[in-house]
Parts: C-alpha cells; structure tokens; sequence
C-alpha cells in the first residue's frame, strides 16, 4: 500500500506531503483526543487512592535518582470482580439498555418506514420534525419529564381530570421513566440510520416481492428487514452504546436504587473520591462497549470486500 | 381518424371463437391532471406473444403495472382468464413480472431468488428444489445458483429475472423492456430464447418495448402506443405495411411521407397529384374519399428503385440528385433531392462485392417505384 503509494507520487513531492497530511489529521485527532485520555484513565485505574492532589498514588517512583520503580496495582480491577454490586450495576445498565433499544427500534422502524413513503419533498420536513428535540438541550428536555411524570405533573393530572384513575400513579423515579427518557432521548439516533438504509432500498424489489406471490407482512421479513439490516444494526448501536452509560436520565428519572454503571461512576469519581476505582470502572465499560463494535464493523468489512 | 379511408382490412392472429385471454375494457390511469392511459380496449388470446410499442411517456408502462396489480385503473376493468382483477391484489393475481431493472433480491442468492415464489405458494421443499434447478437449467444458468445478484454479468441477471417469472408457470408473464439493458449482439441472441421458451411453454407474454426492432422480432401481434391511446394493433406486416395513420408510419420503420390532392378513385385503384414528389402517384387500392381532397401518402425506403436512366413508365417516377449516400454494408442509406426540391430517403441493397455503392453523389438519378409500393393514410 505504502510502496504503491511512493511510486505514484514519485516526483510529486508536493502532493505526497498535502496527502500524507490529510491521512494524518484523523490519525492525530484519535491520538490526541483518544488513545491519550485513554492511557490516562488507564494509568489512573492502575493507580492506588490517596489523599493528595491529583487523589492517586503515582506511577512512577525515582529510587535513589538511578532506579524506576514501577508499581501497578491490579486492586481495583479484583475489586470489580469481587463486589457484586459493580457487577450487578453493569448487567442492570446492559440490561435496561438492551431493552431501551429494542423499544426504539419497534418505535422508530415505524417512524423511518412513514418518513420513506412520503413523496421526496416531504421527507426533509418530517426528518426535521424528529431531530427537532436536538435544538434543546437534553438536561432540559429530561427536566421536562420530571414535570410531566411527577405525581402531580402533566400525565397525571391530565388523567385524574378524565377520571381514567382516582389516585395519581407514581411514575417518576421509576424504571419505566428511565426507559421513557432513554427512548425518548435516543429515538432520533434510531430513526435516522434506519432512514438512511430504507431510503436506498430499491421500491421495485417490493413490487416484485408482490408479484411472486409474498402480502405485504412477508416481504417487510423477507426483503424490507434483510436490507434495512446495516441501519437496524448502526441504529442499535448508536443508542445501546451511550444508554449503558447514561448517567444524567436514571440520575434525574431513575429510582434511587436504580442500578446504572453511570451513576456508580459518578459516586465513585464525586462521592468517594476515588479515581482509580472510577477510571477501573471506565475502562471495563470501554472494552465490553468496543468489543460488540469491533466485531459489527469486522462483519461489514468482511461483507464489502465478498462484493 | 377518418373512416371514411378504406385501407387493406388489417388481420389478426386470434381467432374471433376463442374468448380472449386478457380483456382489457376501457381502462383509463389518471395521476392527478395527467391521463396516462386513455380508454384502452385490449383483447390478448392464449399464448400470444403481444408486444405493446410506444415512445417514453406513452403509457405503456403504466398499463402493464395496471395488469400486473401496481397501479388501480381510474376507470375500466381488466379480465385475466375470465376473472375481473378489479380489487385483487398484486400478490393474489395469477401473473408474473419481469422488471425492466430486473429486481433481483440483491441478498438472496440465485437459486433463491428464483425459489422465492414458489416458497411463497406453500410448494414442498423438495419440489421447489427440483422446479428451481430445471428453470436455471433451461435458462443455462445452473452453474451460477449460488452466486449472488451482483456477482453476475447484466445478461446473467436477465436470465436470472426471466427463470423468477417463469418458475411459477403464471398464466400471463409481463416483461417490461427485458432487453432493454443489453448489448445489441446479445439482445438479438435473447430475442430469439424468448421465443423459443414463449413457445416451449405457450405462456401469454406481454411485452413492453419503445425498440421497434424488438417488438418486430418477437411479436405475434403489437398494438402502437401514443399519449395514453392504443393507435393501432396488428401483425408485424399489418402495422409496417398497412400503417393507420403518420405517427404508426414513422414510429416503425422509415418512410417517406407526401401529401397528394385525389384525382381519381376505383375501387382496384387510385390516383393522387402530387406537387411534393413531382409526379401522378399511382396506388394500387381504393381510396374511398372525394375527388380533389387532400390525402398523405407513404412510401419506404426500401420500395423505391433508382436508376440513371428514365424508366419506361409515366407514373410513380420522379427525377433528382444523390445528395448523400451512407454505406451501411448490407445496403445502402441514399438521400435524394428530388427536383421539387424534397429530399426522400431510398435504400438499395449491397448486392455486389465489388460494386459498393451503386450511385455516387451528385449522379442524377431517377426514382421509381410500382403500384403496390405506396400506401395512402387514414390520417
């Protein structure tokens, strides 16, 4: 790749320099932006807590002004496998994302499928519609949720006055409000994926569906869904992915014994002070979060490169 | 169109005894404003090979997503087999189409693209395996049932698409422009399998093309679209020699067309002057109209003679100059500028090896041509 590339640039020193420089911008983002936070938060998980400023031992020690001295310390990682409320907090996050998704994907298929079958000049207006929640910001539009959920809030109200119930329901800090806010909050990273793959698919290959014979709710399992299936699958990703680690809408929504790896994140980095715990606690949730991504996008390269 | 014109009566391939297969009622396909399809009555027998011809926007294409249950007729009704298709639906009706763009399920493989309507009918595994197998075979694409859509070539793909179509025996197999993606030595290749099969199977085709070639080749019968009408509908021979109007006259084949004024009409034969062409056109049929009215003449290329020296007839010959000669190999393309100052397209064939082309620009010639050559126009 690299020797095809010096030959043809060969006696274009120019544009081999503005291209090399090009690839490079990414490259130095990721590293300056990712793989180095990343090797922070790592050290800082390797570290001991301590009273100090930063609160963590270091990581290099100068013996005699000869010798380094490396400590790491596998402490907190033993801990995570240990308390089983790291554990429990993990599976409860997973848990609640994975149905959060699956909820915005039965919402939000509905939603890419009504946008497509509109005529082309339409669709911009209802993709606005449902980014339009994006010009507020999210802590206020779950603050918002707290006024409709509350026991004496909107939803309530509203059905008390059409006698529908006698005594308010207690909706708030509930796990049914966590999984209203984060379908809520994520449906537009559902939708617009999922819109994206339904755009391309070719309406004839339908129409033929039809024409051999399938009603409707067979071609949507046999040609619809199949090809929809890189949305579906960026779609589930880009909501699973933050919901794990949502911290804001189980901190305002949520319960307070409600179990989300965010919200024990943030105990640990505030209320404990301990960062070594924290960033332990970080990096964990990274490498189960890539691994799945990893091997999505192994999946589709493999895929491009059959074609 | 005037009735009052009397051209050769126009014969059809089916029988009047048979009830036709497809009847096609006044159906008329309005999108808002616009009339698609404008009161068409179509009957199609039993193992026709129809071939509806007509220019982009000319609704042809519309009447066959009308039969094939993609689009509802504004009005009219469409009878396969004797039963109305009114409100059935495109899954339910016993025909099958053969998309312009092929629609292959691009994430199926071969085998299963074609297995895909037989899976459909509840058909046993076993049978739809062995169906599956004898299609690709007849279409010779056994050796590809694994591969997927896009690993084949565009003459793989519309064998593909045409053993989908075929493999559920449907009564009636729609084909929109099935040739239409390929390369012309491999289209007349096609044209000719089509047939075969047409006639293997003795299915009812029905196919859509703007190509008048095609439709030529491959059709028992043909109906000519334009503007949402059904202009004319006959054989191959009855719509190239027998044209119903100008449009039918220049939309198959070339021509070269005239306006004469009536001066003499017999039921065996006519007369018309025509300043145009220089000469008394002399037609071999009546011509029921009056005497010293305006009338429109055709004649093709390929019926007019060419000669250096004056024929020894008094009609039919008009003098002129070789404007320009294309050499095509097996004939020749020559335009003349006929003393009247029209300019008609004649085309000789190549008979000689070492003659190639017989007249040369700028050789004054004169053209002829009998009785039986031209043809007088309705409208």
């Amino acid at each position: 790749m690299s020797g095809q590339g010096a030959s043809a640039a060969e006696g274009r020193p120019k544009r081999r320099l503005g291209r090399n420089s090009v690839i490079a911008l990414p490259y130095a983002w990721l590293l300056l932006f990712f793989l180095l936070p990343f090797a922070f938060v790592l050290k800082i998980s390797l570290a001991e807590a301590d009273i100090a400023i930063p609160p963590y031992t270091a990581l290099l020690d100068w013996i005699d002004n000869t010798t380094v001295a490396i400590q790491l310390t596998f402490a907190k990682y033993q801990l995570l496998l240990e308390d089983r409320l790291y554990l429990a907090a993990y599976l409860n996050s997973v848990k609640i994302a994975a149905i959060a998704t699956g909820l915005c994907l039965l919402i939000g298929f509905p939603i890419a499928l009504f946008i497509v079958s509109r005529p082309v000049h339409a669709r911009i207006f209802w993709l606005a519609v449902v980014m339009l929640p994006f010009w507020t910001s999210l802590l206020l539009r779950v603050y918002a949720w707290v006024g409709i959920l509350q026991s004496n809030g909107l939803l309530n109200t509203l059905l008390l006055d059409l006698g529908l119930i006698h005594q308010p329901l207690v909706l708030l800090h509930t796990d049914l409000a966590v999984y209203i806010g984060i379908v809520y909050s994520y449906l537009p990273f559902m939708v617009l994926p999922l819109y994206a793959a339904l755009e391309k698919l070719d309406a004839t290959l339908l129409e033929a569906s039809a024409d051999l014979g399938a009603r409707p709710a067979v071609t949507f399992a046999t040609v619809t869904l199949p090809l929809a299936l890189p949305g579906v699958i960026a779609g589930c990703l880009l909501v699973f992915v933050p919901a794990v680690g949502e911290f804001v809408i189980p901190a305002l929504l949520g319960a307070p014994d409600t179990l989300m790896i965010g919200r024990v994140l943030w105990d640990e980095f505030f209320a404990n002070r301990d960062w070594p715990m924290a960033s332990a606690v970080a990096i964990v949730m990274l490498v189960a979060l890539v691994a799945p991504v990893m091997v999505f996008r192994a999946r589709e390269t493999r895929k491009a490169d059959g074609a | 169109m005037s009735s009052a014109i009397e051209t050769q009566p126009v014969g059809t391939a089916g029988g009047a005894d048979a009830a036709p297969f497809v009847r096609i009622e006044g159906i008329t396909k309005r999108f808002g404003a616009i009339v698609a399809v404008n009161r068409i009555d179509l009957d199609i027998q039993r193992s026709e090979l129809f071939c509806l011809l007509g220019g982009s926007g000319s609704g042809k294409s519309t009447l066959l997503r009308m039969l094939a249950g993609f689009e509802q007729p504004s009005e009219g009704r469409i009878l396969i087999d004797g039963q109305d298709m009114t409100g059935v639906p495109a899954y339910e009706r016993p025909v099958n189409m053969m998309f312009q763009s092929y629609a292959l399920f691009p994430h199926m493989s071969v085998s299963d693209n074609v297995a895909y309507g037989l899976r459909r009918g509840g058909v046993p595994r076993a049978e739809i395996r062995k169906r599956v197998a004898d299609m690709l075979d007849m279409v010779k694409m056994g050796d590809y049932a694994q591969r997927r859509p896009h690993q084949l070539s565009g003459g793989q793909r519309q064998r593909v698409a045409l053993a989908r179509a075929l493999v559920k025996q449907p009564k009636l197999l729609l084909l929109d422009e099935p040739l239409g993606a390929l390369d012309k030595k491999l289209r007349e290749e096609t044209q000719f399998e089509l047939m075969k099969i047409q006639a293997q199977l003795g299915t009812t085709f029905i196919v859509v093309t703007h190509d008048q070639d095609e439709a030529m080749t491959l059709a028992s019968r043909m109906g000519v679209m334009r503007d949402g009408r059904l202009v004319q509908v006959g054989g191959p021979r009855d719509l190239y020699e027998f044209p119903a109007d100008r449009y039918v006259a220049q939309f198959i084949g070339a021509v070269n067309l005239f306006d004469g004024v009536l001066i003499e009409d017999e039921p065996g034969h006519a007369r018309m002057r025509c300043e145009e062409a220089g000469c008394v056109i002399h037609v071999g049929h009546g011509v029921t109209g009056t005497l010293g009215q305006t009338v429109h003449l055709a004649i093709r290329p390929e019926k007019i003679n060419l000669a250096h020296d004056r024929p020894a007839q008094d009609e039919n010959v008009t003098p002129g100059t070789i404007d320009e000669v294309a050499y095509l190999g097996n004939l020749s393309v020559y335009q003349v500028r006929l003393d009247t100052g029209r300019l008609i397209h004649v085309t000789l064939p190549n008979l000689d090896r070492h003659e190639g082309n017989v007249f040369e620009i700028g050789n004054r010639v004169y053209c002829s041509w009998g009785p039986a050559s031209a043809v007088v126009l309705p409208a």
